[in-house]
């Protein structure tokens, strides 16, 4: 007789052949707080709730269909097969057929439908915390690993929409059937059903027993595991160490002694949770076998009849399925539960604070120097910022990339300074340059101008308005980054070039491309500038990477430019090479650089030299030779940066 | 692959052979059950026998408890053998990957190996596991309950010669179009994660250039591609199950009509009724099982196919044939001179000849080096200048073996390094590498790469030369002081300076600094120089650097530019006659502040 859920069911899991490999990894989790997880969730299903009690009819239907069809079995041998009826045979398969039919369609519906809603929900889930991670500030970057926030995008959302599409369903019709089985055998025999009870309670403490057992050697399994991999990641990452120290064969053995703990551990925590199966399947044979024996003695005795004495033992087939399935379904749900959390946990992370009313807009200027604001999106001659006083009017400021710092002090971590003091101004036109050792603090200078962290104590202006009133974005927009990690997307040249100005034409990316002498060797690359670029360009040259960068910002054209060891990686002699080009880019514009290199430093209006977050020295080159302090030092070689 | 792969079951095959007997018994025993039920009711009940069906009852019972006995057995044995395959496997792969050269090293990248000996094993691992437990119980159960059903009643079987064709095709079908589904939607997985990854690794540049709402757009159209293309593949899928249980729902209702009839003539027992139904539906679901088994594999066959990749690679850098199968022959040496059969290095004379070299895996096939020659005699500090990509590291790896030459010849006291045997040539040369690597441990633990037996006094010693031993000692636990992995509590120019020691303990006749003092400052990188002079005097020291500073003692200096030697002299020769070192030195002159 078909065990219409139940079988269901079980093919669907081991349909989900990848998953078993880190299965039995996430039944172990618990979420924190789960009915608000839950709440959080079912808001998160929106739309689809009035679908969802569509799929618990339609769980309903299926559960009621497989149930009756069970029930089924008593008049069709009773009444129709025993006594030879087979006109009313004939009419009651067809009524049986019917009721299959609908337990089918039922469960088709109710899965297409479960597909659905699971689908759109994770789409919506991992909308929302990909556009909550973009306004998130660096801070919470600078805390969480990659791999940790990579982990929400996968692992976390997989299991919701594992949960949803799968385990959730079959949970509550596995609940269903459970109950309903247990409903049905009371009705056809209640001395019957007290042999199957004493069964069912023997399968609960079995099952709390290996439950227990194999959550002790699956730790243990997790441990041995996390060492063996940890060896694993660190020696393949310095392999070509331990080639030049021809340490292979002692890495070997140490390997060894970790795997060989890994299988064992393995093999315990793989043994009982796999043992759980056979025990409760043949537990459940166990009460088949006792209630064939109790119904046929019963019938003997003629107290049961034979129709009855099927569809009992049809039942008492079915409900050791969901006992079996119930627990591992929990656990899903559970660690999806868990999942969500850690989802929601990235969505309630405070955004990056804005509090920014200056915006920045388009102008052109007249001849008496007074601005007109434009109103379509071209790309203006000038740009103006716009600040609403507080008397209601709005106050139109010339944005001409004047930046000072007013006895700014800031740390990354409340107890740690790394700026003290610093006080320095970049009027509109000028070139600044920073100098000092690592963790000196120059690209944190940065870092404060464009408001990737916020000052706490003093002021930074910006056209003589507190960079705190400007928006982000505004402030952003008007400044030019060239970092030394250059960062690439996938796409094709052309298409990282535009990513400095989207409305860029061809022909101002390549005009761009070949003021930084970077299109010589874009257009070596096979495809020019149609040339994909794959995973942060790894195709290309750490120095290709960053003139591609350069270019980039020269595309964006912004009235201040802040180039973070912009050109580390390119040797001198190509340095030599687009100096022009670099002097090009920084013609007009406020630029602040930061360079271990002299070449890059040298004609700098202001270099300022910062040691421990303090500036020790500033003037230009000259000034400084002069001066016989630290510049001069590092620049006639008796001191070396570290 | 299969075949290729099942080697690694080793020592676990006893535990693979006795698998399919412990099923066997186990589907003999479940299967039974229903047969003794029909004998319940069919011969117990009409005849009213209490005792007969106590008997049967019981042996259920048995049979049910036997069940229990075999299925844990056989969870066991699949377990211990699933668990041993992967075992010997990650083994196996670890080793292979250590026996690998630079070059295979390059061909494939550190992330991907890693992938492969964890993840890739581990699903394999997993697949073997499951294999073992349903992929010989469907087919069993299959063939079991096929003849059970046979036996019961031979008329009846005919409909599952009707049923079994159209659930095998219909899955066919169905599975072949799904494998395609869902690896269109592997690929969309795969963007979105690329999508978001570039987001964090360049959330700077996001923001600098305020691109999120264009990130946003871009997030939005994976995700969507996604959203579709995991609605279709699942859809698909989703239609095997009424398919399933169409087929097997409209079986058990041809029976019940034609069995019924059968039943209602005295041809058929109603027990047996009742259980031939229970066999058809075995055998339905055995043959779904069995699809779901196939399909498990077919995705496991990717995690495979990268683990061959790793075990066929084939290594290039392997010890000369004539030493490992046969010592008793002298070997005669490309240079013509002949040397003993064990070739440590006693005097670290370096010479390369005519050497032309390039990388096999990149895919310009440009040379990186062209016709190098040139003789160090031993103990001599050699100094390599030259701008970035012109091949000074490449040159260097080619002295220890890290690569082969593709022309030419690297002679070490007069013998080709291919005629030396791998760990006596590098044992005998010392390699500071450019991008170098501490692991998990103490600085203790670190160190005694370098020679595992050297003591306390040795170490010091080198430290001392390296400069290292001072602030070692500031640390409060000193030499037992445990570093993260990758060395993350020390600085740049700490950890530099422990490489240094840790390759000087190795007391090499050839030692090679490719960069090593980058984040040194030079007062210490002239100290550690200075100890290159009096404490090595034995040793032949090659120093690639940047800065002129650091090597224009030396006694030689080689200029490299573009893959060629432009250069070669004392600082005070170059200086007076050669146009490239003259160029660097200047535009120095001008001032490189810090190579960090």
């Amino acid at each position: 007789m078909p065990e219409n859920n139940n079988n269901n069911n079980k093919v669907k899991t081991e349909q989900r052949g990848p998953n078993m490999g880190r299965g039995p990894a996430r039944s172990f989790e618990k979420p924190k707080n789960a009915r608000t997880a839950l709440a959080r969730l079912i808001t998160y299903l929106g739309k689809n709730k009035g679908l969802l009690i569509l799929v618990v009819v339609f769980i309903l239907l299926s559960t009621a269909s497989s149930l009756a069809g069970s029930y089924f079995l008593k008049p069709l041998i009773n009444d129709y097969i025993i006594p030879g009826d087979l006109p009313g045979l004939a009419n009651a398969l067809l009524i049986l057929g019917g009721i299959y039919l609908v337990g089918i369609l039922s469960s088709f519906f109710q899965n297409r439908l479960m597909v659905r809603i699971a689908q759109r929900t994770i789409n919506t889930l991992r909308r929302d915390l990909f556009e909550k991670l973009q306004t998130l500030p660096l801070r919470y970057f600078d805390a969480h690993t990659h791999g940790e926030l990579m982990s929400r995008f996968t692992n976390d959302v997989d299991n919701v929409q594992n949960a949803l599409e799968q385990s959730f369903p079959q949970f509550v019709s596995n609940i269903l059937s459970f109950i309903g089985s247990i409903v049905m055998m009371i009705v056809l025999s209640p001395t019957l059903f007290i042999v199957t009870a004493v069964v069912l309670v023997l399968m609960f403490i079995i099952m709390k027993e290996i439950t227990g057992k194999s959550s002790k050697y699956f730790r243990e399994q997790q441990r041995t595991l996390g060492m063996a991999n940890g060896y694993i990641e660190e020696m393949i990452s310095g392999l070509k160490v331990v080639k030049v120290f021809t340490h292979e064969e002692k890495a070997v053995s140490t390997f060894s002694q970790l795997n060989e703990e890994y299988r064992v551990a393995g093999t315990n925590a793989n043994f009982y949770a796999g043992v759980v199966m056979p025990i409760l399947n043949n537990l459940n044979n166990i009460s088949y076998a006792a209630t064939a024996m109790v119904g046929g003695i019963l019938s003997v005795a003629g107290r049961f009849d034979l129709g009855s004495l099927a569809a009992f033992l049809q039942y008492s087939r079915q409900f050791g399925q969901p006992v079996v399935q119930i627990t591992n379904q929990l656990n899903n749900v559970l660690a999806a539960l868990a999942g969500a959390e850690r989802v929601f946990e990235v969505m309630d992370q405070e955004p990056e604070e804005d509090n920014g009313i200056v915006t920045l807009v388009g102008v052109t200027k007249k001849q008496d120097g007074s601005m007109e604001v434009l109103e379509d999106d071209g790309r203006p001659s000038h740009w103006a910022w716009k600040y609403p006083q507080p008397d209601g009017t709005i106050q139109y400021v010339e944005l001409k990339g004047d930046v000072r710092f007013h006895d700014v002090t800031f740390g990354y971590e409340p107890d740690q300074t790394v700026l003290k003091d610093i006080s320095l101004y970049a009027k509109p036109g000028q070139k600044i340059a920073f100098v000092g050792s690592t963790g000196a603090g120059k690209t944190t200078v940065t870092n404060l101008i464009n408001r990737f962290y916020d000052v706490e104590k003093g002021q930074i202006t910006y056209d003589g308005i507190d960079i705190k009133l400007i928006k982000k974005a505004d402030v952003r927009r008007s400044l030019g980054m060239v970092l030394q990690d250059t960062h690439l997307f996938t796409g094709t040249v052309m298409e990282n070039l535009r990513y400095g100005r989207l409305d860029a034409t061809d022909e101002e990316c390549i005009e761009a491309a070949k003021q930084v002498s970077a299109h010589s060797f874009i257009k070596r690359l096979p495809q020019g500038y149609q040339t994909e670029l794959s995973g942060d360009g790894t195709n290309l040259s750490q120095g290709q990477r960053q003139l591609l960068a350069i270019a980039r910002a020269a595309v964006a054209d912004p009235p201040v430019m802040i180039l973070d060891e912009a050109t580390s990686s390119i040797d001198t002699r190509t340095e030599r090479l687009i100096e022009k080009g670099m002097d090009k880019l920084m013609e007009g514009r406020t630029v602040f650089v930061i360079a271990h290199r002299l070449s890059t430093v040298r004609n700098s209006n202001a270099i300022i030299v910062l040691e421990d977050g303090q500036i020790i020295e500033r003037g230009d080159h000259d000034d400084l030779l002069e001066q016989k302090g630290r510049y001069y030092q590092l620049y006639t070689g008796q001191y070396q940066l570290t | 692959m299969i075949k290729k792969l099942a080697k690694y079951i080793g020592q676990y095959k006893k535990y693979v052979l006795v698998a399919p007997i412990l099923v066997l018994l186990d589907v003999i025993a479940e299967l039974s059950m229903p047969l003794l039920m029909s004998k319940i009711v069919d011969v117990g009940i009409p005849g009213g026998d209490n005792g007969y069906i106590v008997r049967i009852g019981i042996y259920m019972i048995l049979l049910a408890i036997a069940a229990i006995v075999l299925g844990v057995m056989n969870m066991k044995v699949s377990a211990t053998a699933g668990q041993g395959f992967g075992a010997n496997l990650r083994e196996a792969l670890f080793k292979k990957v250590q026996s690998f050269s630079f070059t295979n090293i390059d061909h494939f990248s550190s992330a991907s190996l890693i992938t492969r000996l964890t993840n890739d094993v581990n699903n394999l691992q997993m697949t073997f596991i499951m294999g073992i437990r349903l992929m010989l119980r469907a087919p069993m159960m299959l063939i079991v309950a096929l003849i059970l059903a046979f036996q019961i009643n031979a008329q009846l079987s005919l409909v599952l010669a009707v049923a079994i064709p159209i659930l095998v095709i219909a899955i066919a079908f169905i599975m072949s179009k799904a494998v395609k589904l869902y690896a269109v939607m592997q690929e969309k997985i795969d963007a979105l994660n690329n999508t978001v990854q570039e987001n964090l690794i360049g959330i700077r540049v996001v923001k600098s250039f305020v691109r999120q709402n264009h990130e946003k757009k871009k997030f939005k159209k994976t995700n969507d591609d996604l959203t579709a293309a995991a609605i279709r593949a699942a859809n698909l899928a989703l239609t095997a199950m009424p398919i399933m249980m169409f087929v097997i729902n409209g079986a058990t209702i041809a029976i019940m009509w034609f069995g019924g009839g059968m039943v209602g003539n005295g041809t058929m027992g109603t027990g047996e009724l009742i259980s031939f139904i229970s066999y058809v539906m075995q055998i339905l679901i055995s043959i779904m099982m069995l699809s779901m088994v196939i399909l498990m594999i077919a995705r496991a066959e990717a995690s495979g196919k990268r683990i061959l990749e790793v075990l066929d690679e084939e290594v290039d850098i392997v010890d000369p044939v004539s030493l490992t199968t046969d010592t008793t022959n002298l070997q005669i040496p490309a240079s013509g001179m002949v040397a003993g059969p064990v070739n440590t290095i006693k005097t670290g004379k370096v010479e390369f000849r005519d050497v032309s070299f390039k990388y096999a895996v990149s895919g310009s096939g440009e040379y990186v080096l062209n016709n190098i020659d040139f003789v160090i005699q031993p103990g001599e500090l050699v100094g390599i200048v030259g701008g970035t990509g012109t091949g000074k590291t490449t040159m260097v790896n080619l002295i220890p073996r890290l690569y082969d030459v593709t022309d030419g010849a690297v002679l070490v006291d007069d013998v080709d390094v291919r005629e030396y045997n791998l760990t006596d040539l590098r044992k005998g040369i010392g390699v500071v590498l450019q991008q170098n690597t501490l692991f998990s441990g103490t600085i203790r633990e670190n160190l005694l790469w370098g020679n595992e037996h050297a003591t306390q006094e040795e170490l010091e010693t080198a430290c001392k030369d390296a400069q290292a031993h001072d602030f070692i000692m500031s640390f409060p636990q000193g030499y037992d002081t445990v570093l993260g992995q990758g060395g993350v509590n020390i600085s740049g120019g700490q950890k530099q300076r422990l490489y240094i020691a840790r390759a000087m303990l190795k007391k090499p006749k050839v030692l090679i600094l490719d960069d090593s003092t980058s984040a040194v400052d030079s007062a210490t990188e002239a100290k550690i120089r200075e100890s290159f002079h009096s404490n090595l005097k034995d040793t032949t020291v090659f120093i690639i650097a940047q800065r002129i500073s650091s090597v224009n003692k030396a006694d030689k200096i080689l200029v490299l530019d573009d893959g060629k030697i432009v250069g070669m002299g004392s600082h005070q020769e170059l200086m007076a006659g050669n146009a490239v070192y003259q160029e660097i030195n200047t535009s120095q002159q001008e001032g490189v502040l810090s190579n960090a």
